[in-house]
């Protein structure tokens, strides 16, 4: 008799089983939207004191939150959805989150299982459309079922190349009985992945590094991921050789590193696209050769040998064939690296290093002050004379986002959250309110433009009620600028739907939402708004009015070689 | 001196692949759509659970040029419910077919047709017959032209089975 009542105590419903679990997970925050179909899990987080649970206005929001949470902690973010559009507004989160390979854990609500399949209300086959977009989903049929599928979701989120698990809970399910216990470990035999890199693969691939004559570090958001910075900086530092970044890893290097010549790519710096054209040895570290990298991919880095160190071995060969190829966890991967760098003598790259210096003077990452309005880049570069080190970087997409990732002065990872591989206009404001909740001593600021900031605006109001403040630093051009700058450039300056001639009182818009606002066109305003944003401690909108027409240069035009880049044109120049 | 050009440039090669996947999460669907999302060629795709395990045996015949054979194989891998996947080098490889023939033909070689193709007469009614034929998915494809002047009425194939010598 007393067995059996031992048995009955430690029986959960799903609902609870889904709280002790993200408790167990060390849940301290959960981003959602209540429905129907979730109603019980609900239930359960008013009644628990675990964690805390911010209320979005939009499920896009929370799931976006999530994944700046995420991004900016290394934990695993949590959202909560209901069913039908619950769920499907979730979806380009998960999308951004997985095409950036950021490890969070999505729970839908779903209708009873018994209606599965009847069209019912609120009824959407979510784990048939988050398939292609997760790392990987399940769909729950059977509460003795949860304890392990909520475990393995945790696990899948965050080791291998990490990304979003999604669980679809059917209402039936959440309040089901079953045991729980949470210790119990779940066999996963055909998940499995590869950490440590292949020694006499890693011994090989130094020493042709160490006969390379123009080496250069290749470094993307892997690096990141894996949290070993340290180790990549001593690497460089050991060695001498010159290290470019994607987007994704700004801040791996101090800003001001003498080996850093910036970022790469489509915009990025002269000196840092002509390394990478003229080098005879890429060491990729936890980057996947983007097209927005590799420009056109017939004649990159034919000159070549390529090391690719990577924890996805479908990301080596997909692009690029490399020579020498290491799947492993980078963190692990570079202490071995370390471990073995001194027995090779490496070359003298001085001469190497003094070239990048010299194309780095040639065309240096700049703007011109010939305009009566503010420069956009004059404001990011200020914001980080102002803040540095003291704020976290969120961005939407677009022109603004490229200029901060070229003119921000990024000194530590995880620094800087920008939705890169899937380039999502709308996730700024989410994200200031994921990395502010994650980081409350950090100053959180989100560049965004005119256009991405209405994406996501009314979540202004979620930052009001659970303090969550932040700056909102809108570079407005009245344009959608990078379409705009295409358009001038590649569609005979047709200006298709780009022009955004009304728009809102950002002002107004912000103090309705208990927020501060500021309207600022000259340097002496921008210091002072942003001044008394930051002693506001309420979410701030700035809206700079800036130069319409800027461009962001340098840029590689679609279908060109890296090395044939539109620079920026001085007056002085030859 | 980064030169792949085999594997960039390749032939297209036809592979056989068998994939070994828990039978769990609707698998089969996550393969179908991997192919489906990144552009791959499914030719034949067959399935079945392997006796006494959890496990079930996908086999899929597909065509691209090495980079494209190499990244499915890594694809798939990475997929949580799949165990392993294997290239086939040498392998044996089956393929049924059941085909319909209307009574009404002169139906005297048949019989022979088939049981050079490994096959028989499987049912005979009185307005037509099924044969069956087992055998080489190359030398099946070559017994249905060689059976197209009986005008069968239906023909189906079972797709590829294919094993490891």
């Amino acid at each position: 008799m007393k067995n059996e009542t031992e048995t009955i105590e430690k029986q959960l419903t799903g609902s609870q089983i889904v709280i002790e679990a993200l408790h167990r997970e060390n849940t301290e925050v959960v981003f959602g939207y209540p429905g129907g179909a979730i109603m019980n899990v609900y239930d359960e987080i008013y009644k628990q004191n675990y964690f805390q649970h911010i209320l979005v206005k939009h499920e896009q929001a929370a799931v976006h939150a999530a994944d700046a949470y995420a991004r900016s902690s290394g934990k695993v973010g949590v959202a909560i959805v209901t069913s039908g559009p619950g769920f499907t507004n979730a979806v380009t989160g998960l999308a951004t989150a997985y095409t950036d390979s950021i490890p969070m854990v999505v729970i839908s609500g779903q209708v009873p299982t018994a209606v599965i399949g009847t069209d019912a209300f609120q009824e959407i086959d979510a784990v048939g459309i988050s398939r292609s977009c997760t790392k990987h989903n399940f769909l729950v049929n059977d509460v003795k079922d949860l304890t392990r599928v909520l475990k393995i979701a945790f696990h899948i989120a965050r080791t291998g190349r990490p990304g979003p698990v999604h669980i679809d809970l059917p209402k039936d399910v959440s309040i089901e009985l079953a045991n729980f216990n949470y210790e119990q470990e779940f066999d996963l035999p055909t998940y499995k992945p590869t950490t440590k890199g292949n020694v006499r693969q890693i011994k090989a691939a130094l020493q042709k590094i160490s006969q390379s004559k123009r080496p250069v570090l290749y470094v993307g958001g892997g690096a990141v991921l894996s949290n070993c910075y340290e180790d990549i900086r001593a690497f460089a530092h050991q060695t001498k050789i010159p290290v470019v970044e994607t987007l994704m890893a700004r801040g791996i290097m101090k800003s001001d590193d003498e080996l850093l010549f910036g970022m790469l790519g489509m915009h990025g710096e002269y000196a840092a696209n002509m390394a990478m054209s003229e080098t005879d040895m890429i060491i990729c570290l936890g980057a996947r050769f983007d097209d927005r990298v590799t420009g056109r991919l017939d004649v990159f880095a034919k000159k070549a040998q390529v090391v690719h160190v990577d924890i996805d071995p479908a990301s080596i060969a997909k692009i690029i064939k490399p020579n020498y190829p290491i799947v492993g966890d980078l963190a692990i991967v570079m202490k071995q690296i370390l471990e073995h760098t001194k027995d090779f003598e490496f070359n003298d790259y001085s001469s190497w290093n003094k070239t990048l210096l010299k194309y780095r003077k040639q065309h240096p990452l700049a703007y011109l002050e010939d305009s009566d309005r503010l420069k956009p880049q004059w404001v990011i570069q200020r914001t980080g004379e102002l803040l540095g080190d003291k704020a976290l970087i969120s961005t939407d997409v677009g022109q603004h986002q490229m200029w901060a990732a070229q003119f921000y002065p990024f000194n530590y990872p995880r620094q800087w959250m920008t939705s890169g591989g899937l380039g999502t206009m709308g996730v700024g404001l989410p994200y200031a309110m994921g990395m502010k909740r994650a980081n409350p001593d950090k100053i959180a600021v989100n560049f965004t433009g005119d256009g991405s900031i209405m994406m996501n605006i009314q979540e202004i109001i979620t930052c009001t009620q659970y303090n969550l403040p932040h700056i909102n630093i809108i570079l407005n051009n009245n344009y959608l600028g990078m379409v705009r700058q295409w358009q001038t450039r590649f569609y005979e300056d047709r200006l298709a739907e780009t022009t955004l001639d009304i728009q809102a009182d950002f002002t107004m818009l912000s103090q309705s939402m208990g927020g501060v606002g500021y309207k600022v066109h000259t340097k002496e305003e921008f210091d002072a708004a942003l001044k008394d944003a930051v002693e506001s401690n309420k979410v701030a909108m700035i809206e700079v009015i800036i130069e319409r027409r800027e461009e962001v240069l340098p840029m590689v035009p679609n279908g060109h070689a890296l090395d044939e880049m539109l620079l920026l044109e001085t007056k002085g120049d030859k | 001196m980064n030169n792949f050009n085999h594997f960039y440039d390749s032939e297209e090669r036809r592979e056989v692949l068998s994939i070994i996947v828990v039978n769990k999460d609707s698998v089969l669907s996550r393969i179908v759509d991997l192919f489906s999302a990144r552009g791959y060629n499914i030719d034949s795709l067959t399935v079945a659970p392997i006796p006494n395990s959890e496990y079930s045996r996908i086999t899929i015949i597909t065509i691209g040029i090495a980079r494209t054979i190499d990244q499915i194989v890594k694809q798939l891998n990475k997929l949580i419910p799949v165990l392993k996947v294997i290239e086939h080098r040498d392998v044996i490889e089956k393929d049924t077919v059941l085909i319909k023939i209307p009574l009404d033909q002169s139906l005297s070689d048949v019989d022979v047709l088939a049981r050079a193709y490994n096959g028989a007469i499987q049912n005979v009614t009185d307005e037509a017959i099924v044969i069956s034929a087992t055998d080489d998915p190359k030398r099946i494809l070559n017994f249905i032209k060689v059976i197209e002047k009986y005008k069968p009425i239906e023909i189906v194939r079972s797709g590829v089975v294919a094993m490891e010598r």
